[in-house]
């Protein structure tokens, strides 16, 4: 008798939080989540709501970001130039397409597919509502990257990161603060060229993250790397406008849906 | 304390007793009912820890009850003092309170005070983020949004200003002598006017990069475009000399100028009357000032000031001086001679005086001899045993 009372119990408690394991899931269990936690019970006035919210997840690539951008406009872009032989990351090597004259050169081919995934997380996140978080201390491109998360409408931090902005946030925020659920490292090196404390952070808060990997980078913690170059204009401009894209696209399409619920929940 | 906690238990368990056979329900609100039985622990931990609390936070709906019962009050503080409400003003509300709560204390701060609201209770940010916990700044994820926000905007006008200058160049338009920011007789803010302008706290350096980004906006030929924005963050600087108070001159029977001024130095003091169109004699407690002072070092201390503004021959100086010793009569003199110099002198002129020192009374006085030692400085013999 304890045991049925238990199942029910994680039954009932895991129906509502199916929103929450989706936004904070990864990209592979996503449809794994979705199927196994289908609750038995579901709320009876959220039909439309959770109608809104599994839609998209029903197809590959719902708001059609393979558009955006082709192979040759990375090329162009720039975005297959690495660092040279002598700061490769081992663990980059997979993403090599070889090295010429010294300069490493990345696979255009592994990173559109990388940055496909990517972008179709990015986007379905923003369609959730949830919080996206630009992180970059190039101090180059600083102020390109806050003007890029305020044009769509979430945040960013070029800044000095202090200690516990993620592990201590009722602290060094309000109590109650709600953390980002996406961060972007539009560059995943601080400027003493190690790995941004913020990836790290990051994982033990268990926040998905999506990260521009260079090839002297450290692509482990990240759930999305991107592997692209990561010190040239012209790519960090696309890569901001790829990402700006996307959240907008997925933001209005979110607008539609909940109008035209509106108008069938009306009719 | 440790009888009733026994109590308690032995109640507990003689309840526990008796409805042995009884059913869970009834016994856990017998439970309800008898004291829970408490752990010994020491005093420490019942207080509460205050220092972790952080400063008091105060919600808006009660700062705003504290407005309305304010501005009620204010109302009726009027009516009892018989003035009109409407035009009644923080002065009078001070005055009113000085005559109803007459207090003796000499700590201004520990009287009372009716005041706004706002200025006793601390400026509280308020709530960051919306409904769905999202918040409105796009830099809050940094901690110092404000700081940041404002460094993104001078950024953000540097940029314009260098598309501008481009643009001009591009037209050929392009020139190095435009119009500049003047920024004599203004200071930028100081670091505690910025914590408050921001609400924030920020750290030395972040003051200093602050600072270094402005004087870099500053440094752009185009920099006049933003002139309204940097002088929103620069303060005027109070000219001194327009403190001073400089008496009129005044005339004589037969139509000439002079002035009178006083002058003290250590105990010395001394009284001078400056006449115009005379040929620079100067009599001091009725003797020629040869005579009275044998010292060249005191008189020219008297000559100093008139040489300063370069009217050595014009005046004739009569005084009077008594105490101390020589050199601190001179001084008097010298500080007399200056003030009474004031009225015949234009404004640029006060103020070089007033830098020269000329119009500084001197503050030194004779230090007082401490017990212990033989004098003020000198100490007795140190002996090693």
């Amino acid at each position: 008798m304890a045991a049925g009372i238990l199942t029910r119990v994680s039954q009932a408690l895991r129906g509502p939080r199916l929103v929450g394991a989706v936004l904070s899931g990864h990209g592979h269990t996503l449809s794994t989540a979705a199927a196994a936690a289908k609750p038995p019970a579901a709320p009876i006035d959220d039909t439309g709501e959770t109608k809104i919210l599994n839609f998209p997840l029903t197809q590959p690539d719902f708001f059609r970001l393979s558009e955006l951008y082709t192979i040759k406009d990375l090329f162009e872009a720039r975005v297959h130039l690495g660092h040279k032989k002598g700061c490769r990351h081992r663990l980059m090597e997979p993403y090599l397409f070889g090295s010429r004259l010294d300069v490493d050169i990345l696979d255009l081919d592994q990173t559109a597919e990388h940055l496909q995934r990517a972008l179709n997380f990015t986007a379905h996140v923003a369609y959730r509502g949830g919080i996206i978080l630009f992180i970059s201390r190039r101090r180059q491109f600083g102020h390109l990257v806050e003007t890029t998360a305020r044009e769509c409408g979430e945040y960013a931090h070029t800044r000095y990161w202090q200690g516990g902005l993620l592990t201590n946030a009722p602290v060094q925020y309000s109590p109650g603060v709600r953390l980002p659920d996406l961060i972007i490292f539009l560059s995943t090196l601080n400027n003493v060229f190690q790995p941004h404390v913020g990836i790290r952070d990051a994982a033990k808060m268990n926040i998905p993250t999506i990260g521009v990997v260079d090839s002297n980078c450290n692509p482990s913690l990240i759930t999305y790397p991107v592997p692209g170059n990561d010190d040239t204009p012209a790519t960090m401009e696309m890569y901001c406008r790829l990402f700006k894209m996307t959240i907008n696209r997925a933001k209005d399409k979110r607008r539609q849906m909940e109008l035209l619920r509106g108008i069938s929940a009306s009719v | 304390m440790a009888a009733s906690c026994s109590r308690g238990v032995r109640s507990l368990f003689w309840k526990y007793e008796t409805c042995k056979k009884g059913l869970c329900v009834s016994l856990s609100r017998t439970c309800l009912q008898l004291p829970v039985r408490q752990i010994c622990v020491s005093v420490s931990v019942w207080r509460k820890n205050l220092a972790a609390a952080g400063p008091k936070k105060y919600t808006e709906e009660f700062i705003k009850k504290q407005v309305e019962e304010f501005e009620i009050g204010k109302r009726h503080l009027a009516n009892m003092m018989g003035e009109d409400p409407e035009t009644f003003t923080q002065e009078d509300i001070d005055k009113s309170i000085a005559y109803l709560f007459p207090s003796g204390l000499f700590e201004k701060r520990a009287r009372p005070i009716m005041k706004h609201p706002d200025q006793i209770f601390p400026k509280q940010t308020a709530v960051q983020w919306d409904a769905d916990r999202r918040p409105f700044h796009f830099l809050f994820y940094t901690g110092k949004q404000s700081y940041y926000s404002l460094m993104h905007d001078v950024y953000e006008k540097i940029l314009a200003i260098e598309r501008h200058q481009d643009k001009m160049r591009n037209k050929g338009l392009f020139t190095s002598d435009t119009k500049q920011i003047s920024l004599t007789g203004s200071r930028w803010l100081v670091k505690e006017e910025m914590e408050e302008l921001l609400v924030e706290n920020i750290s030395d350096q972040d003051y200093m990069r602050f600072i270094q980004l402005m004087e870099r906006l500053l440094s752009m030929p185009y920099c006049s475009l933003e002139e309204e924005f940097v002088q929103k963050f620069r303060r005027q600087l109070e000219v001194q000399s327009s403190k001073q108070e400089i008496a009129p001159l005044q005339y004589d029977s037969q139509g000439i100028a002079f002035s009178v001024a006083d002058g003290r130095r250590k105990s010395a003091k001394a009284t001078i009357t400056l006449r115009d169109s005379g040929s620079g004699n100067i009599t001091i407690n009725g003797r020629n000032y040869l005579q009275y002072f044998s010292l060249l070092q005191d008189r020219e201390q008297l000559m100093f000031p008139l040489h300063f503004v370069d009217m050595l021959g014009r005046f004739d100086i009569e005084g009077s001086v008594e105490g101390s010793g020589h050199s601190s009569q001179g001084g008097a003199l010298r500080l007399a001679i200056s003030r009474a110099l004031l009225s015949f002198v234009s404004e640029g002129e006060v103020e070089k005086m007033r830098q020269a020192g000329l119009l500084t009374a001197d503050p030194r006085i004779k230090e007082r001899k401490k017990p212990g030692q033989e004098g003020a400085r000198k100490k007795f013999t140190w002996k090693k045993r």
